[in-house]
């Protein structure tokens, strides 16, 4: 085999990639967008989000944990693919409790980002309005858990990056919460800081620094014009932290 | 409150050389001996440990048989398959509930005594059953639970309970090559070490055998990834984690059959090269332990087991670990998460337990039939194995029969049996539908009763549940979807909130609060939950909903309203807590739910009778 064969092809188009990739790494590579929520380049993709699935050689698989094959064909951005990732964005919406009106991070939200890039209008499924807990007790940081998608960046940040395991996801099934790693329970009393790389990783505004509400008016954040494909997730990068 | 005695906590820790990979483990016995996990005790064991309390945490939240408070001395689940409910579960658990003062899941205020429902517990054939501590009592009557209460109420130890009362039946009512005979321990190992390695794997390849769980894969591909992948060492595993309802055929094999087990495992070491192997307990068979522990050491004794079996530079030992109460636990990549004692999640595959199992080493992952399955091939020989069952699925296989049928318990058959002729034989009679393969797999009615059970027709772990037309199709339906939306690990969105949504969706169906648009949107949300989940829970989990929507719409439609804009909710339920905290429950604080001819609802009270 030479290295001409290491071709795949998404949505029709013939796209290079490198021995190892992912089908999420491929494609951002080559400038395609994929929607997601729990991926993020420097972690070890865990593929529970389901927004990136797309059809791999006729069957459904998730874009981010899938190594590409040459001459695998891959369908991403399809009428089929965008309703399914919008039933999940819904399921998302009702699951938790979302009121993008007046939280801090709207038009910031990956997760209202992707929301509009889904073309999602209302939210479908009756609202589950769960009680859940938030945590104020942090002198820099909030925890509106309200907002958390459990995705576990936060999580995988804070153990990989920071090398502090603040978060971990505790229950099971629709009880799956964020728990902090204090016998408070508390985030306050735990060894997080808003210097660390989990305080800037949250997609939604469940892990959120205080006293910075509202710097932009509405219209003029990133996500209110642009769609997310377009200007990406402007996620943080860990390397980029440590230069600062 | 009990003191906690933390000389015996070190101990238990000590039992698991306070190893991180031993925390399922620690935990379980931390919650048999305090009847919870308690904040103290988590801390305790976090820093024991040295793993951050959070992970601890999430482990006991993770299991159905774990607490972080305490929940009593006797801590009792009323097994709750749709089989316990036709023979009156819900009796059982109002008595309980009734003589000891208690309210379901919430632990009584002297910390004496819980009472919950849990998932199936493998006892269908002898249902209405309960776990008291972890041992089960069977065939309940309202009147042996009266019993129980008050021997709970003066605190009797459960030593000294009737041991009668703990007895568990093993029904094998049609018995082929597995049931028929116990073979002499070692046989089998003999035969495979005089082929040796290769060549037996070749007889298991030529054999055809297919995995017993209800996927089945090729034995023999699986055990030859394995051994080809590299690594550090490799592993056995067997899955006893027996989940799916309806399903109680390993209870029997690990009751009656554990040597040949045990020695199907041996014969996988064998091939793969592996020193060391589990097995995985589901915690509602955790009262089998002792009896397994003693027919290990019994095989240790005849060198079956531990260092040079038979006298050959060939080691391997066998340890059995507990589960504690998670059905997603039987897919194999749970299962192995459970094993290194973390919460039972699904890995992502690629990579494959064959090559990145236990610790992340070549590890093979079989049923307990599988296993047995093996030692009979080690003896009889590929040929003889092929002479039953179908081209695709040779073999026998063992039936796990409950429900409306005359002769509830084990039938072995060769794949390509039809239903039918399982139903004349346990005595089935005006039966409505059969399900096969648990909740998980296909809901059949009359009309399709000639199909066969085999992995090319019928495809079936184990369960086979038989309802006759007494019985209300739609209550079968939403205990099954009831029992996913509990079981859902909550790892993947589409399984985590799709299977609370179906189960909204058959709540509101059964309340007659749905209309004719139910149907669509649960099969639109159903796909969408099948496509795009983790693992087979969710890629199942709307099966129920689904085959009964296709083959029994009209039950459906006839309790649909007509309507088509309704209330999608109680309207007066919702009022409930609104009247608590008011202290009012007079008619003015109550909401009606009729409609006027324009479909509109009216206040019961302002309409005056007629509610």
């Amino acid at each position: 085999m030479n290295g001409n064969d290491f071709t795949f092809v998404l949505d029709g188009e013939n796209i290079p990639f490198e021995p190892g990739q992912t089908i999420m790494e491929a494609a951002t590579q080559a400038g395609v967008y994929i929607p997601h929520l729990c991926y993020h380049e420097e972690y070890r993709p865990r593929g529970s989000c389901k927004l990136c699935t797309v059809k791999i050689n006729g069957h459904f698989g998730t874009a981010c944990t899938m190594p590409v094959q040459p001459g695998m064909q891959v369908d991403n951005d399809t009428d089929e693919l965008t309703a399914m990732r919008r039933r999940v964005v819904q399921m998302l919406f009702v699951e938790g409790n979302h009121y993008c009106p007046f939280c801090e991070k709207s038009g910031n939200c990956q997760l209202q980002a992707v929301a509009y890039h889904v073309g999602m209008q209302d939210s479908h499924y009756p609202h589950f309005y769960p009680l859940r807990n938030v945590d104020a007790s942090h002198p820099d940081m909030l925890l509106d858990r309200d907002r958390c998608i459990q995705c576990e960046l936060c999580v995988r940040a804070s153990r990989e990056t920071d090398g502090k395991a603040v978060f971990g996801l505790s229950g099971r099934g629709t009880r799956t919460q964020l728990v902090v790693n204090s016998e408070s329970g508390l985030l306050g009393d735990s060894d997080f800081s808003i210097t660390d790389f989990a305080a800037r990783i949250c997609p939604t505004g469940a892990l959120i620094p205080k006293r910075e509400g509202y710097p932009l008016p509405i219209g003029a954040r990133l996500y209110d014009a642009k769609d997310i494909a377009r200007v990406g997730h402007r996620q943080p990068s860990s390397k980029a932290a440590g230069e600062k | 409150m009990q003191a906690i005695n933390y000389r015996r906590i070190n101990q238990i820790l000590d039992e698991h050389r306070r190893n991180p990979l031993q925390l399922v483990q620690i935990l379980i016995a931390i919650q048999n001996e305090y009847g919870g996990c308690t904040d103290p005790l988590r801390n305790y064991v976090a820093k024991a440990l040295d793993v951050p309390l959070a992970q601890v945490h999430g482990v006991v939240e993770f299991y159905h048989f774990l607490s972080t408070e305490r929940l009593g001395d006797y801590r009792i689940y009323v097994s709750d398959n749709i089989t316990d409910r036709m023979l009156g579960n819900e009796k059982i658990m109002a008595t309980l509930l009734e003589k000891l003062g208690v309210t379901r899941g919430k632990p009584r205020a002297d910390g004496r005594v819980f009472v919950d429902y849990t998932s199936c517990t493998g006892l269908c054939d002898q249902g209405p059953a309960l776990l008291v501590n972890g041992r089960p009592i069977t065939r309940l009557t309202t009147g042996l639970a009266a019993e129980i209460a008050s021997k709970i109420e003066v605190g009797e130890p459960i030593a000294t309970w009737p041991a009668g009362w703990f007895q568990v039946e093993e029904a094998l009512r049609v018995a082929g090559p597995v049931l028929a005979e116990r073979s002499e321990p070692g046989r089998a190992l003999q035969a495979a070490l005089a082929l040796g390695p290769e060549r037996f794997l070749k007889e298991i390849d030529r054999s055809g055998l297919r995995g017993r769980g209800g996927a089945g894969f090729r034995t023999a591909l699986k055990w030859r990834v394995c051994r080809d992948a590299p690594g550090k060492a490799h592993y056995v595993v067997c899955n006893a984690d027996e989940g799916e309802p309806g399903t109680f055929k390993d209870r029997t094999l690990l009751t009656r059959f554990a040597d040949e087990v045990f020695e199907g495992m041996t014969l996988g070491a064998y091939v793969i090269g592996a020193e060391k192997g589990f097995l995985y307990l589901r915690a509602e068979y955790a009262w089998l332990y002792p009896h397994l522990v003693a027919v290990l050491a019994r095989r240790r004794a005849e060198h079956l087991l531990g260092e040079h079996i038979l006298g050959r530079n060939f080691s391997f030992d066998i340890d059995i670990h507990l589960g504690a109460g998670a059905y997603v636990a039987g897919e194999e990549s749970a299962l192995i998460e459970s094993l290194e004692g973390k919460r039972a999640v699904p890995r992502t595959r690629p990579p494959y337990t064959a090559t990145h199992g236990y610790l992340n080493q070549p590890t093979i992952c079989n049923n307990v039939e599988t296993y047995v399955k093996t030692a009979l091939i080690a003896r009889h020989g590929a040929d003889w194995f092929l002479e039953s069952g179908t081209r695709h699925s040779p073999g026998t296989k063992l039936l796990s029969v409950s429900g409306d049928v005359a002769r509830p318990g084990i039938y072995e058959y060769p794949f390509g049996v039809s239903v039918q002729t399982i139903l004349d034989s346990c005595g089935a009679t005006d039966t409505q539908a059969v399900q096969v393969g648990g909740p998980s797999g296909t809901c059949i009615t009359p009309i399709e009763f000639a199909r066969a059970i085999s992995f090319e027709d019928l495809s079936t772990g184990g369960s086979f549940m038989v309802f006759n037309r007494s019985r209300d199709m739609l209550a079968v339906v939403q205990n099954f979807t009831h029992f996913f939306a509990g079981e859902s690990c909550g790892f993947c969105s589409p399984c985590r909130i799709g299977t609370q949504l179906l189960r909204q969706s058959i709540d509101k169906i059964m309340a007659g609060h749905a209309t004719a648009r139910e149907l669509a949107d649960i099969a639109e949300t159903a796909q969408c939950i099948k496509d795009m989940s983790h693992c087979g829970l969710g890629q199942t989990a709307a099966n129920p909903l689904l085959d009964t929507i296709k083959r029994m719409r009209p039950l459906y439609e006839s309790r649909l309203t007509s309507l088509d804009f309704v209330p999608g909710f109680d309207l007066d339920g919702a009022l409930a807590i609104s009247r608590e905290l008011s202290k009012r429950d007079d008619a003015a604080a109550h909401l009606g739910q009729r409609c006027d001819e324009h479909g509109c609802t009216i206040n019961a009270a302002k309409a005056g009778e007629g509610t």
